[in-house]
């Protein structure tokens, strides 16, 4: 005979095997013991549903019912405002000059450091981590402090050729590369370190020059990595304020963007047109949200999961 | 070998052309910006700094910052922990959206935060109005900049003990449950302290995090000195009144704690790799 119970020694009276049949019978409250019982799983998926919605749904829903509160007439009077237009265009430019700048970056940085082996690899990507642990405001002061008008580059550059970088474009840029610096490079750099140099190594015995390998080859091998980092780069590029509030100088129409219009809209008391612009912001963190997590589900294996966060 | 090679030798072109961009580019943004915060915090003489960092609005703005940013990172280990344990464990409607929602804060830009959260915390707001009668003001206070903080720490914890979880060998869990040990025991006893590196790693993020945050915590903080103003609005503050020294000193202050707090990182990492196996 097979059946265990039937070896437990004679001694044990029928009912105390009562384990076995309560197993067999009706579902039992615990359902096995390597999880918890329902009543505890459902306290604690109830506890967890209202955290999440207490924490970041509702002040995701606020956004959009501050904003559509007095109507929709007021909430797209906004995009007609001036200013908030000139906010939309710079907040547009800033991003298409940082996100490539930070593309190519990327590429080269996880180029360098997953393809080949060399002392200071692993400083080198702490490095470019660094950016993260840097407060926004902070990373704005440090170009205050080094292209100021009264610093050294900073002066030379205004005297000699005119050129502003604080409170001007520029240095708006500058601050948002800074900021998102590091999202490409850490997205690609876990990934093509476990795809290895086989494929290229065959590429190019088989003849391909190096611009044919990474086109055709490595390309191809992180493009949806390299989708993955572009879209966080941009979503923290439109949305940075400390770092552009710093050195922005808060010129109406000129060098303030999205966040920084929604601050002086709210600091205004327009509180509508303020929120109408920030649901702009919270439309596009709900679309990098949807696309991420359709990148994370889709291609879970071409994105490896090493890279998440931030 | 008759040479020796900076790097291990390779057939794959491009790494003088990487490699240099990376460190031209790296030493531009990163570096040379940094390296110019401790040159400008050393010009000042060492009576000069003490003065700024021993200055009551300094000393104050410190504590809150480094207090309620610990405070927010605790709270958000015990959620963090909560919602990933319930992310990995269980199924139920909802739990994609849910695990995509926790990424929410990393999303959506800290200023619409900012004036969202005070919109519902203020006395008049959707969760303030609830407390404003039991004489407890939620916005404009520290309490504020705690919620903020917990907001935006939120995803780190998760996002650093989740893939733990997922990975976590039930048969362990199994062996425990055979030994005689009851669930709570296994959960305390067996699985907690495989998670604490990641929790650790996940509270230093968070922690760190918060410390800098500036965009969430300046609308809902009330910014008054010395009671609800953080240290990076004393940078701005400073910077206003072109007083670049005593904010880069201030700066230097700040970086230098991300610093240790990177070290940190690093250390448990070090410490969970040769202790578990794993990161």
């Amino acid at each position: 005979m097979s059946d265990p119970a039937a070896r437990i020694p004679a001694k044990h009276p029928p009912a105390r095997r009562l384990p076995a049949t309560r197993s067999a019978a009706a579902p039992s409250p615990r359902i096995s013991p390597t999880t918890e019982t329902r009543a505890v799983q459902y306290a604690l998926i109830a506890v967890v549903v209202a955290i999440l919605s207490l924490f970041l749904l509702v002040p995701l829903a606020t956004v959009f019912t501050q904003a559509l509160r007095s109507g929709l007439g007021d909430y797209l009077a906004t995009f007609r405002n001036p200013e908030a237009l000139a906010a939309i265009r710079l907040t547009l430019l800033v991003a298409a000059i940082a996100v490539p700048c930070n593309l190519i970056f990327g590429i080269a940085a996880a180029w360098a450091i997953a393809k080949y082996r060399f002392p200071g690899r692993t400083l080198l990507v702490s490095l470019i981590d660094l950016p993260f642990s840097i407060s926004p405001v902070v990373a704005g002061l440090v170009y205050i402090l080094l292209l100021g008008s009264n610093s050294l580059i900073g002066g030379f550059l205004l005297e000699n050729f005119g050129i502003r970088i604080i409170f001007a474009v520029p240095g708006i840029v500058l601050a948002t590369i800074l900021v998102t610096f590091p999202f490409i490079a850490r997205e690609l750099i876990p990934l093509m370190e476990d795809q290895g140099t086989g494929d290229e190594e065959a590429a190019l015995s088989l003849g391909a020059n190096g611009w044919q390998t990474f086109l055709f080859v490595t390309l191809p091998n992180v493009k949806w990595a390299l989708l993955y980092g572009v879209l966080l780069c941009n979503a923290r590029a439109m949305g940075e304020f400390g770092a552009v509030a710093v050195l922005s100088g808060k010129l109406r129409g000129q060098t303030v963007t999205m966040p920084l219009q929604v601050e002086l809209f709210y600091n205004e008391y327009a509180s509508v047109a303020a929120f109408s612009l920030a649901s702009l912001l919270a439309g596009l963190a709900l679309v990098t949200l949807i696309v991420k997590s359709w990148l994370e589900w889709r291609y879970a294996d071409q994105i490896a999961a090493t890279g998440r966060g931030h | 070998m008759a040479v020796t090679h900076f790097r291990a030798p390779s057939i794959i072109p491009g790494f003088g052309l990487t490699f240099g961009f990376t460190l031209f580019y790296l030493s531009i943004i990163v570096i040379v910006p940094v390296i110019g915060i401790y040159i400008h915090t050393f010009q000042l003489d060492w009576a000069a700094f003490e003065r700024i960092v021993t200055g009551a609005r300094f000393q104050a703005a410190l504590r809150l910052s480094f207090g309620t940013s610990a405070l927010a990172a605790l709270v958000n280990v015990v959620i963090g922990v909560l919602v990933a344990w319930v992310l990995t464990r269980y199924s139920f409607p909802g739990r994609r959206v849910l695990d995509a929602i926790v990424d929410l804060p990393f999303a959506l830009p800290t200023a619409v935060a900012g004036i969202s959260l005070t919109a519902i915390y203020a006395p008049t707001g959707l969760i303030g109005q609830l407390f404003a009668p039991l004489g407890i003001r939620i916005a404009y206070t520290p309490l504020g900049i705690l919620i903020a903080l917990i907001f935006i720490g939120l995803p780190f914890v998760v996002r650093t003990v989740q893939p733990v979880l997922q990975d976590f060998d039930r048969e362990v869990e199994e062996a425990s449950a055979t030994l005689g040990a009851s669930r709570l025991t296994t959960i305390v006893r067996v699985l907690l302290p495989n998670l604490v590196p990641a929790i650790l790693t996940g509270f230093a993020l968070a922690f760190s995090r918060a410390v800098g945050e500036y965009g969430s915590v300046i609308f809902i903080a009330g910014n008054l000195p010395r009671q609800t103003e953080i240290l990076p609005l004393l940078i701005v503050f400073r910077l206003e009144e072109y007083n670049y020294p005593a904010a880069a000193a201030i700066a230097a202050v700040m970086m230098t704690a991300s610093f240790v707090i990177l070290l940190l990182i690093n250390l448990i990492q070090a410490w969970s790799r040769r202790r578990f196996g794993r990161v």
